[in-house]
């Protein structure tokens, strides 16, 4: 079978005054594929992320979702059919969980309002907070924060996820809750691309995991054989570090 | 007392000239400040200069000076004003380029994050400020913009200079008649102080309306 890629990056490079943070970088994800980007921070995790919906405007390569190319242009368009989950949440403070989940539905995709409640709340129910819905982001704590986040991103139904790291502003205890929901989200068979440090969640539901430095990817392959062999040194040595400071098994 | 009994109906008919110029004032300062404050956040280079240049300007002109120009200094080029248009002008213009500095700092106020989640689901720029950024920055611009109204509102004394016959002119033809400055004057003074009460205290109310549980817009609860 030759499936069409959901999303295909080619050759992607963006520099923020002298320094060049991408250095043409290109990846592609099936659909219901799970995809973990680890690495150092300041290597362009985030900022390809960014690139991909052109929240930031890269210098040149291409996106593609689904075969057709996002540009600046579009960008508004194709953005509704990615959801994007932050590392510290970006709920929108001035409106409820039930508000931040439907909003987009209301104002965006332009659904009635009986009917964007009902997906919000049932989106809400997913991630375990239908009880929250009336609550302000302020009243949440962290973990239920990123949740609402999720399921704000799951209302606009998405072709892909991307998640910027999405645990990593998170108190230790509340981590689990975030993971669990996306590891539930990856079973489902959503297409999801992750920059993560949490090994436990690459090891249990990635696909295949992406190594990523100085602005480009080192090397990439299934769970098994980047945590066991991989091939390149620098992998080996950053994944011992990170195994050292986060623990393998922990999730 | 009885001077303080007779006084008071002409006093509030001056009063009312205050009330509308202040609210004349405020409002025209108003309409202009939300695109000055819009094109200085959001602007390109060369509008942004422009309004930057004009906040700049009419926040340093005395307000008395500005008064002047509009109502003698346009005299002289063939635009005759009437006195109490001239003073919505001026008020209005000077006010502009505070409130605009108001709503520039409660826009800036909003974060980043907030602009790029509203773009990551899709929103245009346009809707990202109606439902997202606005909001926010209008519960941010309350407290500041309360103390703008009191502002407006005292110095919507100033028309007296043009012959506005509003609170404190009202006062003083009453002292030609009464030789009795310290009571008018003070009579004045109180109506001053109860209108500035009375406009903290409606706003007070609305910030308390738009307020939102968490959301703390004062970093002191009063």
């Amino acid at each position: 079978m030759n499936q069409e890629p959901v999303l295909m990056v080619v050759d992607l490079r963006k520099k923020y005054g002298a320094t060049e943070i991408l250095k043409g970088v290109s990846l592609e994800l099936k659909k219901g594929e799970t995809k973990v980007i680890i690495g150092p921070s300041g290597t362009g995790k985030s900022t390809l992320l960014l690139c991909i919906n052109r929240l930031v405007e890269p210098d040149s390569g291409k996106v593609f979702l689904e075969g057709e190319e996002i540009t600046s242009k579009n960008a508004h368009r194709m953005r509704q059919k990615i959801g994007f989950v932050f590392q510290d949440f970006n709920l929108f403070n001035h409106l409820t969980a039930l508000d931040n989940v439907r909003i987009g539905l209301i104002k965006v995709q332009k659904l009635p309002k009986d009917e964007a409640t009902q997906i919000a709340l049932e989106q809400l129910r997913k991630v375990g907070l239908a009880d929250k819905a009336h609550l302000y982001p302020s009243q949440l704590s962290g973990g239920q924060k990123q949740r609402v986040a999720i399921a704000r991103a799951l209302a606009m139904r998405p072709k892909l996820i991307l998640f910027d790291e999405p645990t990593s502003a998170l108190d230790p205890e509340l981590i689990g809750e975030v993971l669990s929901v996306m590891i539930d989200l990856a079973k489902s068979g959503m297409t999801m691309l992750v920059v993560t440090h949490e090994l436990g969640f690459a090891r249990s539901v990635a696909d295949e995991i992406v190594f990523m430095e100085n602005g480009v990817i080192v090397e990439q392959g299934p769970p098994s054989e980047i945590f066991t062999n991989p091939k390149v040194e620098r992998t080996r040595q950053f994944l011992r570090r990170l195994t050292e400071l986060y623990g393998e098994e922990r999730r | 007392m009885i001077l303080i009994v007779e006084s008071l109906p002409i006093l509030l008919k001056g009063t009312l000239v205050t009330i509308q110029l202040t609210l004349a004032g405020l409002a025209l300062g108003l309409v202009i400040a939300i695109p000055v404050s819009f094109f200085q956040v959001y602007g390109a280079r060369v509008p942004r200069l422009v309004c930057s240049i004009y906040e700049k300007t009419f926040r340093s002109i005395p307000l008395l000076v500005l008064l002047m120009l509009i109502f003698y200094g346009l005299a002289e080029v063939g635009v005759r004003l009437d006195p109490f248009v001239a003073c919505v002008l001026g008020l209005g213009l000077r006010s502009s380029a505070y409130q605009s500095q108001i709503f520039r700092g409660a826009i800036l106020s909003v974060g980043k994050g907030q602009t790029v989640a509203a773009l990551s689901i899709g929103m245009t720029r346009f809707q990202t400020f109606r439902y997202i950024v606005f909001p926010q920055a209008l519960r941010f611009s309350i407290a500041p913009w309360t103390n703008e109204l009191t502002v407006v509102l005292k110095d919507s004394s100033m028309a007296y200079a043009l012959g506005v016959v509003e609170l404190l002119r009202q006062g003083s033809y009453i002292i030609a008649r009464t030789y009795e400055p310290m009571v008018i004057f003070l009579l004045c003074a109180a109506i001053y102080l109860a209108l500035t009460l009375f406009a903290n205290r409606i706003l007070a109310f609305v910030e308390k309306k738009l307020r939102i549980a968490g959301f703390e817009t004062r970093e002191v609860v009063h």
